[in-house]
């Protein structure tokens, strides 16, 4: 069990297609899921699932990324990659839950933002920007956990949260290790190394300060349940005003600068 | 002898011109345009606005220059001028280049910020610049937004942002893409705060900016042909095998799309800066 896996296995581990999607969490952690569809503008995106469920009785708002474990699940689900309508569909969802105070559950999973024409057409830069302000500010707790692979802008769409939590196998990065290889090594092949160097496991970005904790994977859907309903306990306890203050500082305490004359190397 | 040696001057000249790109514009007394492909005198350029005057391709500008063109002289005072990155993730050789990149360039970071006039109404500004890890959005240009950001917000001052960023700045990670939500978060609350955010697109604004500040403007405006969107076309075209329509992803096509209000060239952008201001003289700002 206690194999050392180095970053670039995690991200073999984090991609897994049987490894557990969105649905599965859905399934095994909450009740009476109540799936809702559409962004009321354009579509419905079948690579973000939305709904309403309850967890140990409390009502919650629950959206994820949904990759597929077939070829077939993941045409449908367009391989985990969300186009604007998904993020929009999320956001809607999310403003609904602080209309009906439900806290709100997330969970990462996607290579990235769609990257297509009609993505570009129907303005997939401003859907995310959208919704990184308006997360900031929804006025009932948010719990981001990242499951699998989180890519990029398109996973950070919907992470912006009081907490966020990470599986011990998952990823979260900013471009794939491949991407990175390729355009500051000027060499794909280099993959394995740029996964070490981009800190992207749940341990180099707890260490970072990105993330507030590690969930272990032996006991998956348990210790996920567990870790939510403890830290919505926590949350609950704040005023509407300080959770949204220990929000902004959340992240506004990432990466400051230092101030000084000179650049020293 | 003579005569030959000229030609071997002249023919070097031209040969350095034609392999000068426009953005490249400060080497030698000639550049030749990108678009239109026309040789062009340095000064003529300069004189006007660095936009060709040929074919009305608006080159890259420096922070500097901009700043020139847009605020009243000797208003302008800079903000944590200094701020430089920590290398948050360690990344190997990414101060060195930090370094070099700064004394070729002399500008110290990717984005400059600061308090000053336009037609002698009061403004805060950000200006990316290009010519620096192509105006890349790492923790200092995410703390010197978010910083600028909240000093608007203390002096309740309209807020505008130039933008140009090719994104995220790789070499830090996911510090890099936590500036995203950091400078979002604070575009929110200036936004409750009922104040102006005018959003400038120029060429080009991509990737992490695009999906975070850059779209966030009460109104947005862009100068012509600015490439503007979130995933950059060589990775549109891998991902879905084909060709991008001519014009795809330019101010045109935002606008037509609806994701920008104007399009403004860049000799009418200070008049028009100072008329939105105007406009929005005797609401919370405090001009």
């Amino acid at each position: 069990m206690k194999t050392k896996m180095n970053s670039w296995d995690k991200v073999l581990e984090a991609r897994k297609p049987l490894r557990p999607k969105t649905l599965d969490y859905i399934e095994n952690i909450f009740d009476d899921f109540t799936e809702l569809h559409g962004d009321r503008l354009y579509g419905d995106d079948k690579s973000i699932i939305g709904g309403i469920a309850t967890i140990d009785g409390i009502p919650v708002t629950v959206i994820g990324e949904q990759k597929g474990k077939t070829t077939n699940e993941n045409m449908l689900r367009n391989f985990g990659m969300p186009n604007p309508e998904g993020y929009r569909k999320a956001l809607r969802l999310m403003k609904q839950a602080e209309k009906f105070n439900r806290p709100i559950i997330t969970f990462i999973d996607t290579p990235g933002a769609y990257p297509g024409i009609g993505a570009e057409e129907r303005g997939q830069g401003e859907a995310i920007a959208r919704n990184l302000l308006e997360m900031s500010k929804l006025r009932v707790p948010i719990i981001c956990i990242v499951i699998g692979e989180g890519s990029s802008g398109g996973a950070l769409a919907i992470g912006v949260g009081d907490k966020i939590l990470m599986l011990e196998n998952s990823i979260y990065s900013i471009l794939s290790p491949e991407g990175f290889a390729s355009i500051l090594y000027k060499d794909s092949n280099l993959y394995k190394e740029a996964a070490d160097k981009m800190k992207i496991t749940a341990k180099d970005l707890k260490e970072l300060g990105i993330i507030d904790e590690i969930i272990l994977e032996n006991d998956i859907f348990n210790n996920v349940k567990k870790s939510i309903l403890k830290n919505l306990k926590q949350l609950n306890k704040l005023s509407v005003d300080i959770l949204l203050e220990n929000r902004y500082n959340k992240f506004r305490k990432i990466g400051k600068g230092v101030e000084k004359d000179d650049i020293t190397e | 002898m003579i005569i030959d040696k000229i030609r071997k001057v002249n023919s070097e000249e031209t040969t350095r011109v034609a392999n000068t790109k426009a953005s490249d514009m400060m080497v030698g007394k000639w550049i030749k345009c990108d678009n239109c492909k026309e040789i062009l005198y340095k000064d003529d350029v300069k004189e006007n606005y660095s936009v060709c005057p040929n074919c009305g391709k608006h080159f890259r500008l420096s922070s500097r220059r901009r700043i020139k063109q847009i605020i009243d002289d000797g208003t302008f005072i800079e903000l944590m001028e200094n701020l430089h990155t920590t290398n948050p993730i360690n990344f190997d050789g990414y101060m060195q280049k930090i370094k070099s990149t700064s004394e070729k360039t002399k500008i110290k970071e990717g984005v400059k910020t600061g308090l000053g006039k336009i037609n002698g109404i009061d403004v805060a500004i950000a200006v990316m610049d290009g010519n620096f890890f192509m105006g890349s959005m790492g923790e200092v240009v995410g703390e010197k937004i978010t910083n600028l950001i909240e000093v608007a917000i203390e002096k309740k001052l309209p807020l505008i942002i130039f933008c140009i960023s090719g994104g995220a700045r790789m070499q830090e990670g996911m510090v890099s893409l936590m500036q995203m939500a950091k400078t979002s978060a604070a575009i929110a609350k200036f936004d409750e705060a009922g104040l102006l955010y005018i959003s400038v697109l120029t060429d080009p604004t991509t990737g992490g900016v695009t999906a975070s500040f850059a779209s966030l403007g009460d109104i947005i405006l862009a100068e012509p042909g600015a490439l503007i969107g979130f995933a950059g076309p060589r990775v549109i075209e891998q991902t879905i095998k084909q060709k991008l329509p001519e014009g795809f992803q330019r101010s045109e096509f935002l606008l037509e799309h609806g994701f920008i209000d104007r399009i403004v060239e860049r000799k009418n952008m200070k008049e028009e800066l100072y008329n939105i201001l105007k406009l929005h003289v005797g609401g919370k700002n405090e001009n």
